[in-house]
């Protein structure tokens, strides 16, 4: 995979996000504290919101060019999104929402990705009948892995995908996540303000502060590594973990 | 009289009807309008749509009656490009009671859309989905209750409606009679017993229709 970000320029309430960046790793982690711009560049990559500026290619295909009047729709992209709030489909049961995509329901997916293959990695098979609000915070995650992941996507988008859960359910779903790069191969830009996540999934992390990126490297080289639980480790500056929602 | 009663009774219910079917599709493409975009000259639509609401349905009315009439804007045209009348008749009516429900539908509609979530609607676009799908299988379904509750008020308000109804139909004998107008009409003929009766039909009208929203409604959440 190759995410070609050039010259990116989008205005936002109180500074603008600006990067020009090449990501070739199979999972990138997007680090910094709420508000720096991270949700934004998401949005930006999905097609969710315009910049004024700018392009971005991902393998090779312009999504979006500001010089050449190129906007390509987030439905045509080809980039998964999963939001924090996971933001499943309530008036759908869980099979609905994995087959949402035309993808899941054509079953024309990439090789390797298949509706068995999904449940079963993801561990949904006793939960398709089941109604979105009876399920749990972390089936509800798992639910939207699987639903992004079924529209094949070459690129995934994470969002926080762990904020909304407590610790225990942390340490549940991460594994799910790493299995999900090490079966699927789909590459990821994983945001977190939670050096852990960072540190377990990611091979390259990008740092933000007020929309720029600030370091850049392995996390081996931005994170203190320390020998204690990985929920303890030491922070690279002194961010709040908190989660406020308005990154 | 009781022949009266029914067909009076159906009509009335029959006007609602097409009167609410009639502003649906409008009403919804309005409220998610105002609902999810930013466009030059909302603000002044925004208070046009709820102006029925509160001028009286009297002046709405004499403002329909003017538009509509032989010599008004809209009235001269459809008179004599397409030969169709307008006021005195049962189209007054539909009219007259689609305008004055429009409004209660906007408002319930919009406010519908609004609390679904555009995060979902995002995801939706991130699978593959056109605004068009996003719209049909997402928004719309999410907002089911909203749309219910909308088209029951309008209905309800149509149902009721006489001041504007009065003013661009009239008053006549088995083209325009509705149960309001005939309650009015059988008062100021002291005709009592009829009031009484067009207002028991009345009163159970409305009720079947809010005990059907009711079940709807309950379906919906369920």
């Amino acid at each position: 995979m190759s995410l070609e970000i050039s010259h990116l320029r989008l205005p936002l309430t109180s500074f603008v996000l600006e990067l020009d960046a090449r990501l070739d790793a199979p999972v990138t982690g997007l680090f910094g504290a709420s508000g720096a711009g991270k949700t934004s560049l998401l949005e930006t990559i999905a097609g969710l919101r315009r910049p004024v500026d700018g392009r971005i290619s991902l393998d090779g295909t312009v999504l979006t060019d500001s010089a050449a009047r190129i906007f390509r729709p987030p439905e045509s992209r080809g980039v998964g999104f999963v939001p924090q709030d996971s933001a499943l489909f309530t008036h759908l049961n869980v099979r609905e929402n994995l087959c949402y995509s035309q993808r899941a329901r054509s079953h024309v997916t990439r090789p390797g990705i298949s509706y068995e293959h999904v449940l079963d990695v993801l561990n949904l098979g006793s939960l398709v009948a089941r109604r979105i609000g009876s399920l749990s915070g972390g089936e509800r995650q798992r639910v939207a892995f699987g639903r992004a992941l079924l529209a094949a996507p070459h690129l995934l988008l994470l969002d926080e995908p762990l904020a909304s859960l407590d610790r225990e359910l942390k340490d549940q779903i991460l594994p799910y996540l790493r299995l999900i790069r090490d079966e699927f191969k789909i590459p990821m830009l994983l945001v977190s303000h939670s050096a852990d996540e960072i540190v377990a999934l990611c091979d390259d992390v990008l740092v933000l502060e007020l929309g720029r990126c600030v370091r850049r490297g392995p996390p081996s080289g931005l994170f203190i590594v320390s020998p204690r639980p990985h929920h303890e480790l030491a922070k690279p500056t002194d961010l709040s973990p908190l989660n406020d929602g308005s990154a | 009289m009781s022949s009266d009663l029914w067909q009076i009774t159906w009509f009335t219910a029959w006007v609602a009807v097409t009167s609410t079917l009639v502003i649906l599709p409008p009403g919804i493409a309005l409220a998610w309008l105002l609902a999810r975009r930013q466009w030059p000259g909302k603000s002044l639509v925004e208070t046009l749509v709820a102006l029925p609401l509160v001028i009286p349905p009297v002046a709405t009315g004499l403002i329909l009656l003017h538009l509509f009439g032989r010599r008004g804007l809209i009235g001269h045209w459809l008179e004599n490009s397409l030969g169709i009348e307008i006021v005195f008749t049962w189209k007054a009516v539909v009219i007259a009671t689609a305008v004055m429900s429009f409004p209660l539908l906007v408002r319930t509609v919009r406010v519908a859309f609004e609390n679904v979530s555009p995060r979902v609607e995002h995801v939706a676009r991130t699978l593959g989905a056109g605004p068009w799908r996003v719209f049909w299988t997402i928004t719309l379904p999410l907002a089911r209750q909203g749309v219910i509750a909308g088209a029951v008020l309008a209905f309800a308000r149509a149902l009721g409606e006489f001041g504007a109804t009065v003013m661009v139909a009239g008053f006549i004998p088995g083209k325009t009679e509705t149960l309001a107008l005939s309650i009015y009409h059988s008062v100021e003929l002291g005709r009592d017993g009829e009031a009484v009766a067009f207002l028991a039909v009345s009163v159970a009208l409305a009720f079947a229709a809010v005990w059907c929203s009711e079940r709807l409604l309950r379906r919906a959440t369920a």
